[in-house]
Order: structure tokens, then C-alpha cells, then sequence
């Protein structure tokens, strides 16, 4: 059957691998062609890239990067970060990528999901959800790279992207996002539970035990690792790397 | 799906040279023919039927027997017809293409990585572990006739044939381009059929 997809989400500003912690605060990776060579030979089941300033630096997707990534990587990949429009999309998948996720975009335009759905299918649009905490309970929703609050509701904004045909969900934690605290596990679960789409947990993996609790508890069909997959540990150096297979079976088991 | 710069960027990495073409006067010098398929059942057949190609594609495949390999939709293109249109399919290896129901908790499309096991041998598998792990995304899967028919199999709330080989003429399920080193193995050896 089926295995959970473990998936390293790598943040790009336009060609540098970056990593943030609560999405300002940002540390320099490195070169993103050596950094996928590498999780093309540890045969990750999936990439995600995202370039997490290029809406608010008002760039669009950088495509030779793109393509480069695409030449290199014999994986599903998936791609958000400045995609306004179906042209871009289609451009993008053209590459050879299989997903294009939309974040800002889908909560200015929602016709946008369907639009890409319509030619590409649903499984090839992600919508993508940020999502922080409010100080009296309960959670926002934010756009533009986590600097604008919207009013949207985070379960009831999931469930009409999922009815406006997009095939998978990323949900990220900004105040998670960098920790290495875990999952926030309460959001996860009640998104998971009001949509039948694949949900995909991100921010704030630091354990594999992390992982084992998004899927168990948050009800998540697929985990993203940030920190995780580029850092030594927490506070320690640049090391692209990848949780041992064994220790995750255990845990998923 | 159905990612033609995914086919040629692993055909391209495995020294296997392609052209993607949508003419059917360049396909009548193919030694090889890849469909991958792109978008619905009926939108297929239908761009297959009204350019030209079938007839060449005819020719070549049950003529000539050059060795053909459809990929996810390409591989449902290869049998009488699916459950997602009513337009019949090429009919060159006897068998159905049926809807995953999406009853038991299964979620539809089946989407990710799953194990297959051979059920006849071919050269197509060849060198592939006794379990391999291929990237699916597909909402419809095939049911052969006659089991010689199946040469992979892969179990998602049933058993299903998620390879199918009948001659010259094979089909996969699942995705070799984005499927690492197995997928790179399967194309290569597709590659090499004589």
C-alpha cells in the first residue's frame, strides 16, 4: 500500500537556497543544482520548491533555475512562488514539473485553481495555506508570504479551495516554521478532517517522532521537512541530509 | 500528468536519443514510440485520431512492430476503452480501463509511491528487484483479459495490472521518469529492446 510521502521543501529567493525560521529570519543554504543532486541520490520520494519572496518582491518564477532542477531530478516535484496566472503554470509543468502550488494567488483570484486544474488536472495544482495563531485562539490565514492577515478562515479557506478543484493542500505553520518544535498539530488535524484531499503538514518538523505525529494525530497524507533536511540539528551548520529510513518505518508503522 | 519534458530530460540522462513531435510524417522514422499520454481519455484519441496518427501509429506498431511504450493515460490509450470516455481506445492489447472507486477510504487519484511485483516476465523488468517502488498518479486502472497480458502488478484496494505487454507493445501505469533509479532502469531497458 501507499506509503506517507516524506517531502524535503527547499526555499528559494529567486536562485539561493534559504531557510527561515517563523518566515523573516533567513539562513543561507547554498547552491540549489548540488543540493537536489544530492536528494536525487538519497531517492527522496518527492521535492518542493518554493521561492518564498518572489510574490512580494514582485518576480516571477525564475525558469532557468527551474529547469535546471527539472534536468537533474527523476522525482515529482512541485513548484510555488510568484505564479499568477495559468500561462505561468503551464510553463512550469512544461519543464517537468508535476505541481504548481499558489498561495497569494488562489486568495486573489480562486478561478485560478480550477484554471489550472482544467488543463493540467487536479492533482497537478497544491494550494498552499499559511497559517499563525491568533493571541485570543484559534488561527488566521496570511498571504503575501506570511506579511498579510486576511480574513479568511483557515478550515472553511481549505475546504473551498479542495471544492474549487485543487488536489492537494500545504499547510504551513509560521510560527512553527524554522523551530524545530513539531508540527502544529491542532491545525493539521482539523484541516485534514474537514477536506478528503491530500494534506501536506509543514513547519516545524525537528524529530522523526514529529513526523509519526503528523500522520498519526494531525491525520496528514504527506509531511514536509525544512530545517530538518538541510541543518546538522537545531543552531548547528549547513548539512543536506535525510531522515534514516528505518528509523522512519519504525515510526510509521 | 503526462510530462513529456520529464520522458526526454530521463531519456536524455540515459543517452537514448528523442524527438517529441506532433507529426505524424516524422513518426514514420521512429525506431521507438513513446506515448505519455496528456490529459483525458477522449481528448487523447481524439487529437490521435484527427491528425493523422492513427493510421501511421497503425502501421508502425502493428506492421512494422517497432516497440511502443504508453506511460499513465498512454498505457489506457493501449486498451478497447475506458470508463473515463466513450471514444474507444487503440484496442492493441485486450484489456479495460476502469474507475477507482473512491469507497473504503481510498483516495482517488491514486497518487504516490507504491510497490510492484512482476506477474509474467518481460524484458521491460528486467534487472528490477522482486519489489520495486514506481510514482503513480492516476484516478482509472487497467484489468487485462488474459493475464499474459500483465507483466506488473500493484495493489490499491485491489490488484492491479500496473504493467501490460503484449508483443511489441507495453504499457505502464505508473511514471519510470520520476520514478529515480528503477524508473532510469525500466526506460533503459526499453531503450535496448531490439
Amino acid at each position: 500500500m501507499l506509503k506517507v510521502r516524506i517531502i524535503p521543501c527547499l526555499q528559494l529567493i529567486d536562485q539561493s537556497l534559504v531557510k527561515t525560521v517563523q518566515f523573516r529570519k533567513y539562513s543561507y543554504i547554498g547552491d540549489p543544482i548540488n543540493t537536489v543532486r544530492i536528494f536525487n541520490e538519497l531517492e527522496v520520494d518527492e521535492l518542493c520548491f518554493l521561492d518564498i519572496r518572489a510574490t512580494v518582491q514582485k518576480r516571477t518564477p525564475n525558469l532557468k533555475i527551474l529547469s535546471e532542477i527539472a534536468d537533474e531530478c527523476f522525482m515529482p516535484l512541485s513548484y510555488g512562488g510568484g505564479v499568477k496566472d495559468a500561462e505561468m503554470a503551464k510553463k512550469i509543468l512544461s519543464i517537468g514539473f508535476e505541481k504548481i502550488i499558489i498561495n497569494t494567488a488562489a486568495i486573489e483570484n480562486p478561478a485560478l485553481i480550477m484554471e489550472i486544474a482544467k488543463h493540467s488536472g487536479n492533482q497537478s495544482v497544491i494550494v498552499s495555506i499559511d497559517v499563525k495563531r491568533s493571541i485570543w485562539g484559534g488561527h488566521a490565514v496570511y498571504s503575501n508570504d506570511g506579511t498579510i492577515k486576511t480574513k479568511l478562515n483557515p478550515v472553511e479557506w481549505a475546504k473551498q479551495v479542495e471544492e474549487s478543484g485543487a488536489g492537494e493542500l500545504l499547510i504551513t505553520s509560521m510560527d512553527q516554521d524554522g523551530t524545530w518544535k513539531g508540527f502544529d498539530m491542532e491545525i493539521i488535524r482539523n484541516i485534514s478532517e474537514a477536506v478528503s484531499i491530500p494534506v501536506i503538514a509543514n513547519g516545524g518538523a525537528g524529530t522523526v517522532s514529529d513526523i509519526g505525529k503528523a500522520v498519526q494525530i494531525g491525520k496528514a497524507s504527506a509531511v514536509a521537512l525544512g530545517s530538518m533536511v538541510v541543518f546538522q540539528q537545531k543552531g548547528m551548520g549547513v548539512l543536506v541530509n535525510f531522515p534514516d529510513k528505518k528509523e522512519l518505518e519504525g515510526e510509521l508503522s | 500528468m503526462g510530462n513529456l519534458g520529464s520522458v526526454k530530460n530521463m531519456l536524455k540522462y540515459i543517452g537514448a536519443e528523442s524527438t517529441i513531435t506532433a507529426n505524424p510524417v516524422e513518426l514514420q522514422d521512429a525506431k521507438k514510440i513513446i506515448l505519455p499520454g496528456v490529459g483525458s481519455f477522449d481528448q487523447a484519441m481524439k487529437r490521435i485520431e484527427e491528425s493523422g496518427f492513427r493510421k501511421v501509429l497503425d502501421a508502425k506498431a502493428l506492421t512494422e512492430k517497432v516497440p511502443v511504450l504508453g506511460i499513465c493515460l498512454g498505457m489506457q490509450l493501449l486498451t478497447y476503452g475506458s470508463e473515463e470516455g466513450l471514444i474507444p481506445g487503440l484496442g492493441w492489447i485486450p484489456a479495460k480501463t476502469i474507475h477507482f472507486q473512491a469507497d473504503n477510504g481510498l483516495k482517488v487519484p491514486h497518487m504516490g509511491w507504491n510497490i510492484v511485483t512482476p506477474s509474467t516476465p518481460s524484458p521491460l523488468c528486467e534487472k528490477l528487484p522482486e519489489e520495486s517502488r514506481f510514482y503513480f498518479v492516476h484516478s482509472y486502472y487497467v484489468k487485462v483479459e488474459n493475464e499474459s497480458c500483465s507483466i506488473l502488478k500493484t495493489y490499491y484496494g485491489l490488484n492491479f495490472d500496473s504493467a501490460i505487454q503484449r508483443g511489441n507493445i507495453y504499457g505502464v501505469q505508473f511514471h519510470p521518469e520520476k520514478s529515480h533509479k528503477l524508473g532510469m532502469q525500466l526506460l533503459r531497458n526499453f531503450a535496448n529492446l531490439q
